[in-house]
């Protein structure tokens, strides 16, 4: 359930990353990608297949099929359930329309699980100015959600969410590019996992403490504003600063910053990345409660923990066709391989698989691989 | 008129920026200062904000779901303008 948070303005982003520069169309291309997430007793894999193609003079169209094979024996899984395993499939259709300066793109997502289902449609308008220096976005994006429970078919719950986002790219010299982006996010529905607990102390109980269903807010609305900026160095290589500063309606506020290094050779592009992310809980988390129902709202899901993460990333890309002439209509075809070394320190969050007796249990840590292998084709 | 709106630090800085604005409007169009023709190096590969983005998608995708946070890291575009 953890992983389908947020679902709803991913793929807004993977059709925005065409539409955002406004006085062109994207480029034709088509993706295929293979995705391994291994840590902390979940393993996710799966295809991820992307196709755009340019109809006509000022129309273009891409479709995305993406999916999810969950096998998860968790924290939160070993703790209070039992493993599973599950399926997401999600697929995409956008089409960005140029006119003039002036980029309009529509998109509608679907994702369907055993026992969630999430419709998205977005809508965003790119406008090229001062020469093409600037570039400047609106974007909506209205998310339906249906909320299942495998423990019970009669369950279903409905979650509503609308993202708002302005950007803004700017080329500030020959060498230098920025992106400003502000999004505000509002959810209303069905927020927590049907699935998960939290745990009250108990002394009258073995362990010293028992579970109770977790209840969240049924709103919640977040803000978040990223700058980037991409240097080009005196010599082929480019680096990349970014910072965004995150706050919601829960009081979880963040700073993520990254940098990264690019550095072509011949054929080959290698990319290194070492990202950071600090934040506060929400303010209904807590580890454990004093007593049953000791406060209105109450969450254990350990995202909402106080938490630090970092990651480093490598990547290689060995560009295969390419050159003026190409390879029959291939333009130009690359494959990419690149390993993330994820790890989050749970500052709240302890871990209850170690068998410590209450209260002594140690905070969590996870550590996380993440790997990608995609070819990608240039037509 | 409500002074009170005018009285906040904010206010007055949004005043000072639309009267920079109608003034550099005054003055004719912006020139763009980085010319279509210096632009080569913004038109390389290396430089587009989102070269490969069914990758970060995806890795957008896993920290959301790992992470409290979302949003704000928008898809813009990058690269020349100069295709």
């Amino acid at each position: 359930m953890t992983l389908r948070r947020g679902i709803a303005i991913l793929f807004l982003a993977l059709f925005a990353s065409g539409g955002a520069h406004a006085g062109v169309l994207p480029e034709d291309r088509a993706d295929i990608l293979y995705h391994l997430y291994s840590g902390g007793g979940v393993d996710i894999d799966g295809p991820s297949v992307l196709v755009r193609k340019q109809v006509g003079p000022s129309t273009s169209f891409v479709a995305n099929y993406y999916i999810d094979m969950i096998s998860s024996a968790s924290i939160d899984v070993i703790t209070t359930a039992s493993p599973y395993n599950e399926e997401r499939k999600q697929w995409s259709l956008g089409m960005d329309y140029l006119r003039g300066n002036t980029t309009m793109s529509i998109g509608y997502t679907s994702s369907v699980e055993s026992d969630f289902d999430a419709k998205t449609y977005s809508f965003s308008v790119s406008q090229d100015m001062f020469g093409d220096l600037t570039t400047i976005t609106l974007s909506y994006a209205l998310g339906d959600d249906i909320v299942g429970s495998s423990l019970d078919p009669t369950f279903e719950r409905e979650n509503d969410r609308q993202a708002y986002g302005v950007g803004v790219t700017q080329i500030l010299s020959r060498n230098m590019i920025a992106a400003l982006n502000f999004e505000v996010i509002t959810d209303e529905g069905f927020l927590n996992n049907p699935y998960r607990s939290v745990r009250y102390e108990d002394p009258g109980t073995a362990l010293g403490y028992s579970y109770e269903p977790e209840l969240y807010p049924n709103t919640r609305t977040s803000s978040a504003l990223g700058l980037r900026l991409k240097y080009y160095l005196p010599y082929r290589a480019a680096i990349e600063g970014e910072y965004r500063y995150f706050e919601d309606t829960w009081d979880i506020k963040s700073d993520t910053a990254s940098i990264t290094y690019i550095h072509p050779i011949g054929p080959w592009t290698f990319t290194a990345k070492y990202r950071y992310h600090d934040q506060t809980g929400a303010a209904f988390f807590k580890d454990i409660f004093s007593r049953p129902e000791e406060t209105n709202f109450r969450g254990r899901d350990k995202e909402l923990s106080p938490l630090t993460s970092s990651t480093f990333k490598l990547a290689a890309a060995y560009e295969f066709i390419g050159g003026a002439e190409g390879w029959k209509f291939i333009d130009k075809a690359s494959v990419n391989a690149s390993i993330d070394f994820l790890h989050i320190d749970y500052h709240e969050f302890k871990d209850l698989s170690t068998g410590a007796a209450y209260p002594d249990e140690p905070l969590y840590e996870l550590d996380a691989a993440i790997f990608q292998l995609f070819f990608s084709f240039w037509y | 008129m409500n002074s009170k709106i005018f009285s906040s630090q904010g206010s007055r800085i949004i005043v000072a920026l639309l009267l920079l604005g109608g003034l550099s409007a005054c003055s004719g169009p912006i020139e763009p200062w980085v010319k279509p023709y210096e632009r080569d190096r913004l038109a390389d590969p290396i430089m587009l904000m989102d070269g490969d983005p069914v990758s970060s998608a995806y890795i957008q995708h896993v920290y959301e779901a790992r992470e409290g946070a979302r949003g704000g890291e928008g898809g813009a575009g990058g690269g020349c303008g100069c295709n």
